[in-house]
């Protein structure tokens, strides 16, 4: 049997998913890329080994920021291709808007019959990124679910700062006055939610199914709050983390060995 | 670049510091031209000036103005070679494009002011380019608001002259842009104590004209399917001919093309075949600036054309030639250059027509739309560059950058993913 091996070493995150020479997902591997991509790679390769991959008959295909740092791969491909590809699958759809909201990159990728069609990511700095609410939750001392599920029962604060670093400021200032902490969570999620609608509108996004994959999708609350602010019903699936690794299998498995 | 210590000392350099830029740049040209395989032999002539950029050519203009020859120092292709030549003066390019000059230049201006413009002026506040140094005189002009400002500053430490370039194409900003010129040359006169007169200044812009043929030429060879030059190679030839004197510049171009030309008829190319083409269009890239075409090329693209100041917008269009009184020059001038599409004009709907012409000629499959950061005519542009490329079905990619390199691999994932995407 083939192993098609998709690594997604991404900022945060490092996922891996096999797929058989049917495309059914054999494995799925999550853990904290840390702080060597390296040595994460390393750690993946014992584990898929222990899972009992052959690799005499493995492809594997690395993408993500840190694609470059697995030596055992046979490619690296491009994030934006992967998610593209993996969103595809997922959805069972050649036509879809993928929003991927990373670690350090938000994308919004279109598909057209299975092939990016036009993609745009977010400028180099973190505003609108998963590390933008990381660093909210940890400034009002809250985990990521439960910030979003503050969120829901809070309105009416905006956060206007584009740069990660001044709406820390801008939160801290709001704890300062007394700002109930329900409603500051609203405003740091909206304020991502409205920057994903900006970027969005950059795209042509009528008619298409939109998606959201990365770490966020499991969220409910974002996915609510998008689906409002684009007008569009934005769908989720218990994979669509690993919509990166998916599509890196499924490259892997068009490389002729 | 040792035997030019003298001479840096002469000039007033901060020689400390300057050898840092002196230790770093053999590495940037290593790695960016070195790498690459089946370069043209008729590189070895960029590739010797850019190993000694801080030596060859300002010590030949040190040597010109022993003779009582003057120097220009400019920073865009609005200002017009020709006159400046007419007179006997000399024209050297001054954009910066390093980083290097950067921390200098944010002494004096706002960090949110474009690169090109704090590295240039970096370069003359921290005295550690010669270019800088040596011009008897910086001619400025008002394309951006940045430079303008820019040059308030500079003007307190040289001597600084503006011209006051069109923000439309009426015909009356032909006129404009014509008396400009004329003035300008009044400027030039009484700075080299040289008249211009019709023949010389005929003469000055046949020498302009040839050189921007030859420039073409090198182009022209690069619209084959069978690509004989790499566009870092291309794009260093360009980004010399700035500071080059203009007859040698032509003869090395032609030199160049006399190759290119035989490496088609033989079907030598730098790349595979099916390699995707790119057109990179948006802000100027000043040397020693090589950073998004060394990505492109070096994450499966070739880059076959520059719709930029350093590329097409420096030598398309001819001045008329046939003109016998210098009024007429003037206006034959100031109609060639008032074809430049730069984006500080509006509307400036030529870009984009220039653009869909050479991605038609260029056969290219893609194009890279890159300004400098702050940059926001260029930056502006890019939506409607972008709309009019998509409705023509020419897929494209808009960035923007700076000159750290920081955002290198940001940049590599969105061109990787771009070359990815038009491979299909």
């Amino acid at each position: 049997m083939k192993y098609n091996i998709g690594i997604d070493i991404g900022s945060t995150c490092a996922k891996t998913v096999v797929l058989d020479g049917d495309k059914n997902i054999l494995h799925r591997l999550l853990q904290p890329t840390g702080w060597s991509s390296v040595e994460t790679a390393e750690a993946i390769h014992d584990k898929l080994t222990e899972l009992g991959v052959d690799w005499n008959d493995a492809a594997v295909v690395a993408t993500g920021y840190g694609r470059i740092s697995v030596p055992y791969a046979d490619k690296c491909v491009t994030e934006i291709t992967c998610h593209g590809k993996g969103a595809c699958h997922i959805f069972g759809s050649e036509d879809i808007t993928v929003i991927d909201i990373g670690g350090q990159d938000t994308k919004l990728i279109c598909v057209e019959d299975g092939m990016v069609k036009d993609f745009i990511m977010n400028d180099k700095c973190s505003a609108g990124t998963g590390r933008f609410l990381e660093i909210m939750a940890n400034t009002l001392s809250v985990k990521l679910d439960e910030l979003c599920e503050l969120a829901s029962h809070g309105g009416g604060v905006s956060i206007s700062s584009m740069c990660t670093v001044f709406a820390e400021s801008e939160v801290i200032s709001l704890i300062g006055r007394g700002e109930q902490k329900q409603n500051i969570a609203f405003g740091v999620v909206d304020s991502i939610v409205k920057k994903v609608a900006t970027q969005a509108g950059r795209l042509h996004l009528a008619g298409t199914k939109v998606c959201l994959t990365g770490g966020l999708c499991d969220f409910e609350y974002v996915c609510r709050q998008l689906s409002a602010a684009l007008k569009s019903q934005v769908l989720t699936h218990p994979d669509g983390r690993y919509a990166g690794a998916i599509g890196a299998a499924l490259s892997a498995a068009s490389i002729k060995k | 670049m040792s035997d030019y210590v003298q001479m840096w000392k002469d000039l007033g350099m901060d020689l400390e510091t300057h050898d840092l830029l002196c230790q770093v740049l053999p590495t940037a040209v290593g790695d960016v031209y070195l790498t690459q395989e089946n370069r043209p032999t008729a590189m070895d002539f960029w590739d010797l000036v850019i190993s000694e950029v801080h030596g060859i050519r300002p010590a030949e203009l040190i040597a010109a103005q022993k003779e009582g020859r003057k120097v220009f120092g400019t920073f865009c292709v609005y200002v017009p070679d020709e006159v400046i030549v007419a007179a006997n003066g000399i024209v050297t390019g001054l954009c910066g494009g390093s980083q290097f000059w950067v921390p200098d230049g944010e002494t004096v201006l706002p960090k949110s002011t474009c690169p090109l413009v704090k590295a240039s002026v970096g370069a003359r506040l921290g005295r550690t380019c010669p270019f800088f140094r040596i011009a008897d005189m910086y001619v400025g002009e008002t394309t951006c608001d940045g430079k303008k400002k820019a040059y308030e500053i500079l003007g307190e430490d040289v001597p600084m002259y503006i011209m006051d370039v069109p923000q439309m194409k009426r015909e009356k900003d032909i006129l404009k842009w014509k008396d400009e010129i004329a003035e300008f040359a009044k400027k030039v006169e009484e700075f080299t104590g040289n008249k211009i007169t019709v023949e010389n200044l005929a003469e000055a812009i046949r020498v302009i004209n040839e050189k921007r043929k030859a420039l073409q030429r090198v182009y022209d060879c690069r619209k084959s399917e069978c690509l004989p030059i790499s566009g870092r190679d291309a794009l260093l030839m360009t980004q010399i001919s700035f500071f080059d004197d203009p007859v040698r510049c032509a003869q090395m171009c032609n030199r160049l093309a006399d190759e290119l030309e035989q490496r088609i008829k033989d079907g030598v190319s730098v790349v595979p075949a099916g390699t995707k083409r790119i057109l990179v269009t948006g802000t100027p890239l000043a040397v020693p600036n090589w950073k998004l075409h060394n990505i492109i090329e070096t994450s499966g693209g070739a880059v076959v054309c520059e719709e930029m100041c350093t590329g097409t917008r420096y030598f398309e269009n001819l001045v008329d030639e046939s003109k016998t009184t210098l009024d007429e020059q003037f206006m034959a001038l100031s109609e060639r250059y008032m074809k430049t599409n730069c984006a500080c004009f509006t509307p400036n709907t030529g870009r984009i027509d220039d653009i869909l012409r050479l991605c038609n000629e260029y056969k290219v499959d893609g194009v890279i739309d890159c300004s400098l950061k702050f940059c926001c005519l260029y930056d502006t542009e890019k939506y409607s560059v972008s709309r009019a490329l998509k409705d023509a079905g020419v897929p494209v990619l808009s960035l923007e950058t700076d000159y750290t390199d920081t955002d290198a691999e940001q940049l590599r994932t969105r061109i990787g993913a771009f070359i990815e995407m038009i491979n299909g």
